[in-house]
């Protein structure tokens, strides 16, 4: 095992178990805590994989910007956590299910994949490359993307403009 | 001797003066901050420890640390705890690219005068400024109390606003520099510093990086009057300290960053590299201070307004026009 292989498997775990931990606690807080580790982790994991533009743009956007306003709207609305209840059952039938469909998917992955065994080299992916080949190969996923972001914008925007005049 | 290991004791050893060098800074910037103030007020400032004062700033880190550290009873003791060292760390780790010197040759090897020269180094800035505000938010909220509550909540709300401003009034920079790596921004510099091309940018990152450092004329998450001491009202003892020592960590990294990207980085003649990055440095730092001790504090509509319909609008103008004469 390289020391390569090493780094993966610590920030593979530490992945899961803060992951694990954002979806089980009870204090919403604490959650997005966890849940910034786990983003922080992945960036770690995209950095590792050669792909550090990836990795800042995760950090920036995910941990940085989107998770910022989780917290502000829970340190806002200050939800008191009700400590006994555990989740209904409505509620783990589809946790299960989607559960056992990634399971599969896995399993199918690890065993009929070629390639599977093969060790990836190491690369360093620049920003021009990767901007080169967003731009080039997917220009209009990123162009209806971003009319769907202004279109939210927008609508976010009527919204509240609406409650203030009534 | 390996090239690895040689790799790695350069490594350390440069991690360790850079250390050094910024925590030795912070604590005199605290003192020339006390002293350029008071003179700015007609006052004498520290005196009393040491010729000048010059003693002040080690009898305040021993007092802090040697001061009782207070958990309050209703706080959330977990992110209590931890949010001073994220404002600490982050501020600490941005320092990491910025290049004092182009390279030094040692036994016959090459040694960069940068930690790390990262191809995204403007980006993991931002990346790192953006978690520096958890440690501002979580600060606030696991005080349990009002006061640091609100400090918290507008210590975000204006960070994550002027960070945008801070971003795109780099964008013309990075064009001209065509690179995120900021040694290759200082090596873009080589003939004209970017200030001279780019002064509307200059401006837009110098109002934003004195809002993201929460400095008067927008401290208002630590409004004094109104709020106590904001998001660290409820801190004693060295976690106070890292509180403290992150902004003024922060102060130097912006300092250095106004340096790098638009007055030259290390570049300028007769005196050896790293001081002249120090000089640009404590100009950059004597500019806020000055800044601190001329203007009234913001209210909280009037620096949301500046931010985001004053600067914002005025980048994103700064980026076309800055692409089209790019063009032409």
């Amino acid at each position: 095992m390289t020391i390569y292989a090493i780094i993966f498997y610590i920030l593979a775990a530490t992945i899961v178990l803060t992951t694990g931990l954002a979806i089980t606690r009870r204090n919403l807080v604490h959650a997005v805590v966890y849940l910034v580790f786990s983003f922080f982790g992945t960036a770690m994991m995209f950095y590792l994989f050669g792909a550090p533009l990836l990795a800042v743009l995760e950090v920036i956007i995910y941990a940085g910007a989107i998770m910022i306003l989780f917290l502000f709207i829970i340190m806002m609305v200050k939800a008191v956590p009700d400590e006994e209840k555990l989740f209904p059952m409505r509620q783990w039938v589809p946790v299960a299910l989607m559960g056992l469909v990634y399971l599969v998917i896995g399993a199918v992955i690890i065993s009929a994949a070629p390639g599977s065994q093969v060790t990836l080299t190491i690369a360093l992916a620049r920003p021009e490359a990767f901007s080169e080949y967003l731009f080039q190969r997917h220009w209009l996923a990123i162009e209806i993307i971003s009319l769907l972001l202004l279109v939210a914008l927008v609508g976010a925007l009527y919204l509240g403009r609406k409650k203030d005049t009534s | 001797m390996p090239d690895w290991i040689f790799g790695f004791i350069i490594l350390i050893v440069k991690l360790g003066v850079v250390l050094l060098a910024l925590l030795l800074l912070a604590a005199y910037l605290v003192w020339v901050e006390r002293k350029f103030l008071a003179r700015l007020q007609i006052r004498y400032g520290p005196n009393r420890a040491g010729k000048f004062g010059l003693l002040q700033p080690i009898a305040d880190t021993i007092k802090m640390l040697i001061k009782e550290d207070i958990v309050p009873a209703a706080a959330d003791r977990f992110i209590f705890l931890l949010a001073p060292a994220v404002v600490a760390t982050t501020a600490l780790m941005m320092f990491a690219v910025v290049p004092f010197g182009s390279h030094l040759t040692l036994w016959g090897r090459q040694v960069p005068l940068v930690i790390t020269d990262l191809n995204v180094g403007l980006l993991y800035i931002f990346a790192l400024s953006s978690l520096g505000v958890y440690g501002v938010a979580m600060g606030g909220w696991a005080s349990n109390s009002k006061y640091s509550l609100l400090g918290g909540i507008r210590g975000a709300a204006q960070m994550i606003s002027y960070e945008l401003a801070l971003g795109l009034s780099l964008v013309p920079i990075i064009m001209l520099a065509d690179s995120f790596s900021i040694v290759d921004i200082v090596n873009a510099q080589a003939n004209y510093p970017f200030i001279i091309v780019q002064p509307f940018a200059f401006v837009i990152f110098m109002i934003s990086a004195m809002a993201e450092s929460k400095r008067i004329p927008f401290d208002m998450p630590e409004a004094e009057n109104e709020l106590g001491a904001g998001y660290h009202t409820e801190y004693s003892g060295i976690r106070f300290g890292l509180f403290f020592l992150g902004e003024y960590v922060h102060l130097q990294v912006l300092g250095a960053l106004v340096a790098v990207l638009f007055l030259g980085g290390w570049r300028g003649p007769i005196l050896p590299p790293p001081v002249w990055l120090l000089i640009k440095m404590i100009l950059v730092a004597l500019i806020m201070i000055w800044v601190r001790g001329t203007l009234p504090r913001l209210r909280y509509d009037q620096l949301m307004a500046l931010g985001w319909k004053v600067l914002i609008p005025l980048s994103l103008i700064n980026i076309m026009v800055t692409g089209a004469i790019l063009l032409i």
